[in-house]
């Protein structure tokens, strides 16, 4: 425990010291959010209604953006051997590798979300939805991007590699986090429901992440 | 989970939830014999080792020599538990056999695991930490001591030369004693002088009842060390 609470620690001082790719994300995600309102242009409704959407798909890239470093930074310089050659089970590192990287990338986005909503018009309930469906969703995010990224760990260049293999999985958490606040901001359509569909994939990721990104990891070394 | 969040960012000496588990004077659980019968291993489709066996007894060592390419880096991987072997069995005869291989072990290999953004000091805190160590300032000057780094210990380790960067990296072995050392090559970049210390902390861990298995082509200067050269296709 003594020694994943160090590994977390470190990955977190290393995403935020300079090369570490932690402010990446978010810049990203305010550049493409900030040009959404002038490719639109001046229809508020429209930027209202697009609005969630518009920051989920953002939220998507930017998570991407970072991955393909999850891994193959510690590979570079050989952690990654010491790391898999210690006595901690495989899957726990991964797990607590994916955290680390979400704290450091995702949670500013989730931060700035709201600030990002007011320039697409939203209302203030809207805005609250997007925020609490990207802080739940986007653990999932990045716990099934870490597959990607350790599937990848041996490429150069993996990142374009990561995107294909990892955004077809995502669709349910991006189908799930947009029809959520969509149901929060219009009348019939509920909130909870798939609030709590979203919850559950995040809770999959958390299992399916971790073990499947260990065996990709142990099999890179053969 | 709850002690994760809340370790703080820097190098704690240890958890006050979490006592420490062994201090860099402890001595190890020893592991009384490493055994190796009939290993094959094959990589990318070649069969780099074939039947090969051996045998080292605590207080003993291997220096595995060979060409390029006879397979002494994956010799040293199967060891460490990096990669699995094709056939063939591994016995730490005398260790606790429910823990893995990476608990009484020491990996060091041609890479230094040394990250350029930290200092020398987080960098050990780390791998002190990561290896069941006491990670406290003290400890981690002590564990640079015998490398003759400790005067380093707050630079970046973005401005240490390949030869410090390589002591850095086997500094880690006095971190967390641990019976078993596993060494890629660990004189490379290395001067004489330094080559004299290593071979000093070599020479005390076989007396305190180590292991060492180092793959290596100069002489690492510890009589003990008997040879072990590999040869293409055999063990």
């Amino acid at each position: 425990m003594r020694a994943l609470a160090a590994l977390f620690a470190r990955d977190l001082r290393l995403a935020v010291k300079v090369g570490g790719g932690a402010p990446m994300g978010v810049l990203f995600f305010l550049v493409v959010v900030a040009l959404m309102p002038f490719s639109i242009g001046p229809d508020l409704p429209l930027l209202a209604r697009i609005g969630p959407a518009v920051l989920w798909i953002g939220a998507l890239l930017a998570t991407l953006l970072g991955l393909d470093r999850m891994f193959q930074a510690d590979r570079d310089d050989g952690s990654l051997d010491v790391l898999l050659a210690g006595d901690q089970p495989l899957e726990l590192v991964v797990l607590v590798k994916g955290l680390a990287h979400w704290v450091a990338t995702s949670l500013p986005l989730v931060v700035a979300a709201p600030f990002m909503g007011l320039l697409l018009n939203m209302s203030g309930l809207a805005i609250g939805a997007v925020t609490a469906t990207l802080l739940v969703g986007t653990p999932s995010l990045t716990l099934i991007g870490m597959i990607g990224a350790a599937l990848t760990v041996s490429l150069r260049r993996g990142g374009v590699l990561i995107a294909i293999l990892v955004l077809p999985l995502t669709v349910p958490t991006l189908v799930f986090g947009v029809g959520a606040v969509l149901g929060a901001v219009t009348d019939p359509a509920p909130f909870l429901s798939p609030f709590l569909v979203l919850c559950a994939l995040t809770l999959v990721a958390f299992v399916v992440g971790p073990i499947a990104a260990a065996a990709a990891l142990r099999q890179s070394q053969g | 989970m709850v002690a994760m969040f809340a370790a703080p960012f820097r190098a704690t000496p240890f958890h006050p939830l979490m006592p420490a588990l062994l201090s860099p004077l402890s001595s190890f659980d020893s592991v009384a014999r490493l055994q190796v019968r009939d290993l094959t291993v094959d990589r990318g489709g070649r069969r780099v080792l074939d039947g090969l066996s051996l045998d080292v007894a605590a207080g003993e060592g291997l220096a595995v020599t060979g060409q390029n390419g006879t397979g002494k880096s994956t010799l040293l991987r199967v060891l460490a538990g990096l990669l699995k072997p094709t056939g063939g069995e591994l016995t730490f005869v005398g260790a606790d056999p429910e823990r893995s291989i990476g608990a009484f072990s020491h990996y060091v290999g041609h890479l230094d695991a040394v990250k350029s953004q930290e200092t020398v000091s987080e960098t050990m805190a780390f791998w002190a930490t990561w290896l069941g160590g006491a990670a406290d300032i003290d400890a981690i000057e002590d564990a640079l001591v015998p490398l003759e780094l400790d005067h380093l210990i707050e630079l970046p380790t973005a401005f240490l030369s390949a030869g410090q960067k390589r002591r850095l990296a086997l500094s880690r072995l006095n971190v967390a004693r641990r019976p078993i050392w596993l060494l890629d090559e660990p004189t490379s970049a290395l001067d004489v002088a330094s080559e004299g210390r290593f071979a000093a902390m070599m020479d005390a861990h076989l007396d305190a009842g180590g292991l060492i298995v180092a793959a290596t082509h100069a002489p690492l200067g510890v009589s003990r060390l008997s040879a072990f050269p590999l040869t293409f296709g055999e063990g």
